[in-house]
């Protein structure tokens, strides 16, 4: 079996790939993340799970800043994301150094988001070729491998309209790894697919887990967390209400309103 | 199951329908009606003091050709000013500084809300309140700078900029906030997300209304004979206040802006063509496809093939 990432990264640095410490997110009035503390080890596959409009995608954003948070402190495999700190004061990075930040971190999102005018190929080339600088030769022939390597060797000269859903979802997958991440970011990768495309999208998730890539999943599929999560936080209304490993969480909920949440889903 | 599937009989080919059609006796009398209005039309005109016969020889006359060309190259020319800075009006009209998005919104304030004869105007008598232009590297007098041809390109292109910055906000938004996001979560920079991501999807919008843009101006472009810009106009105009066949050089003005337009109507087609990429299935054949594929239908009777 080939590796999907070839060297996976598993951070530089020691320690989590990603820390979060008393994490605040406000729209204008809209208090919607209210002190998230958490912390992803390298090669962990933490799963993120909660109602919808808990603040799920919200916190996912703000771990590659697309999002600024309003307060504490987020760490990506030991840097600030999105700030530099000097003693006590923080400063805003540059775009180009949040843009540098944004390369380690792939992310993968519920509806595709693929550019619809470059054929699948050309959509995994895209930033190693753009952002890396790297040859087209060399970001061609890894772009091949990859979407060899997710089942669509054979489209590779299709327009993302002219593929079904799980295909577009395993291109976005191959797309994202093309930068060699450390960290990859799934936000509900299948809420938008077909039950029976579901399958292909997660078997390439489960590939990309057993070849120890570290993942932040949001998601809905209960199987998938139970069956590959290392750990799994249950999230409403802006805080961590209850984490563990998958298999305590969902066998044997604590809190009232996770067992509420999973008697809906399950 | 299987010799269910065996039981079902063979489709009997449908009888055609043959049946009376409507009788649309309206359409026949309002087709008369029209034809018989062109008749009288034309009939007035072969009556008419008009000297076709000399029409073939001022269309190809050197003074008209050189009209054409002054017309075509400052419709390019103020085109492509316009397309440049309508981009930078737009990408500064979205911009979150407010100085630079108001100063954008004054801008296409001004040069939409006043007519394009009046700037063109402005521009080529800007002499009378600077004479003399300082740029601090080069220094001249106004009269000499402000050519017909600047004054021509300034007018028409500047104008032109406060359109193109609309119809080009308007494709930028129109390309869905997911791709941004998806480019930025890549690692690529604003910059580089605006020229490989968003402009291209946004193309498809800005490409048509800039086409039918860029027919108006061809038209528009006869306005620049006010500044002595030696276009269509101004050189149909030079050869009929001496020859004296006004009408017949209108007619020839018309039929070089009719070639113009539809040339690059034509034109026009094959570039939102190309802009369609990925926007669907697949694309539809150009008129050249559509007839080698009759042609093959015609030669083979064989059925085309199905498109997936
Ligand atoms: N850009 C934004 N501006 C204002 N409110 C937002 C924005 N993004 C998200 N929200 C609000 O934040 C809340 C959480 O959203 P989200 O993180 O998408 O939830 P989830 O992914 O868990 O369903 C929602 O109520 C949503 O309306
Ligand atoms: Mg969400």
């Amino acid at each position: 079996m080939t590796s999907l990432s070839k060297d996976v990264a598993t951070g530089g640095s020691g320690g989590p790939m990603v820390r979060a410490e008393g994490v605040h997110k406000s729209f204008g009035l809209a208090h919607i993340l209210k002190g998230i503390d958490l912390e992803v080890n390298p090669r962990e596959v933490f799963c993120l799970i909660g109602p919808s409009g808990s603040g799920k995608s919200t916190f996912l954003r703000c771990i590659n800043h697309l999002e600024k948070i309003s307060a504490g402190r987020l760490y990506v495999d030991g840097d600030l994301v999105g700030y530099r700190q000097k003693g006590d004061k923080l400063y805003e990075l540059k775009e180009s150094e949040v843009a540098a930040q944004r390369r380690d971190i792939g992310m993968v999102f519920q509806r595709f988001n693929l550019f619809p005018h470059m054929t699948a190929l050309e959509n995994v080339m895209e930033a190693p070729v753009q952002v890396k600088r790297e040859t087209k030769a060399v970001a061609r022939e890894r772009a091949q491998r990859l979407l060899d390597r997710v089942g669509l060797g054979d489209r590779t000269g299709h327009y993302p309209a002219q593929l079904s859903g799980g295909q577009q979802q395993r291109v976005a997958i191959a797309r994202a790894l093309a930068m060699q991440p450390k960290l990859m970011l799934f936000d509900e990768p299948t809420s938008a697919l077909d039950p029976e495309l579901v399958g292909e999208v997660l078997d390439v998730m489960r590939d990309l887990a057993e070849d120890g890539m570290t993942m932040i999943v949001v998601t809905h599929e209960m199987g998938f967390a139970r069956e590959v999560g290392d750990s799994l936080v249950f999230m409403d209304d802006g805080v961590v209400v209850e984490a563990g490993h998958p298999r305590q969480v969902l066998g044997d909920p604590q809190h009232e309103r996770t067992k509420s949440f999973l008697s809906k889903v399950l | 199951m299987t010799d269910i599937v065996d039981k079902v009989p063979a489709p009997v080919p449908p009888e055609q329908i043959k049946a009376i059609p409507v009788r649309h006796y309206g359409r026949w009398v309002a087709g008369a009606a029209v034809l018989a209005i062109l008749v009288l039309i034309g009939i007035a005109f072969s009556n008419a003091k008009i000297h076709y016969d000399v029409i073939p020889d001022y269309l190809t006359d050197g003074t008209i050709l050189s009209g054409v060309w002054h017309t075509l190259y400052i419709s390019v020319l103020a085109m492509l000013l316009g397309l440049v800075l309508g981009v930078v009006l737009a990408v500064m009209r979205m911009s979150s500084n407010p100085v630079t998005s108001t100063v954008a919104w004054f801008y296409v304030w001004f040069f939409r809300g006043t007519p394009v004869l009046v700037q063109l105007l402005l521009w080529y008598n800007i002499a009378l309140i600077f004479p003399i232009l300082n740029l601090g590297f080069y220094k001249d007098e106004m009269n000499q700078v402000m050519t017909p041809f600047l004054a021509a390109l300034l007018g028409l292109g500047l104008n032109e900029a406060a359109y193109m910055s609309e119809i080009v906000r308007a494709g930028i938004q129109s390309v869905d906030m997911g791709q941004t996001e998806a480019s930025h979560a890549l690692g690529m920079t604003q910059g580089k997300t605006l020229r490989r991501v968003v402009l291209p999807q946004a193309m498809r919008v800005i490409v048509p209304p800039t086409g039918n843009e860029f027919i108006n101006m061809l038209k528009t472009s006869s306005l620049a004979y006010a500044v002595q810009f030696n276009e269509l106009i101004k050189r149909s105009t030079d050869i009929s206040s001496t020859s004296l066949a006004v009408v017949e050089l209108y007619f020839v003005a018309s039929i070089w802006y009719l070639i113009l337009t539809s040339v690059f109507s034509v034109g026009q087609y094959y570039l939102e063509r190309r802009y369609a990429r990925g926007s669907s299935r697949t694309l539809p054949p150009t008129p050249l496809q559509r007839l080698r594929k009759n042609l093959a239908l015609f030669g083979s009777f064989r059925r085309p093939e199905v498109s997936r």
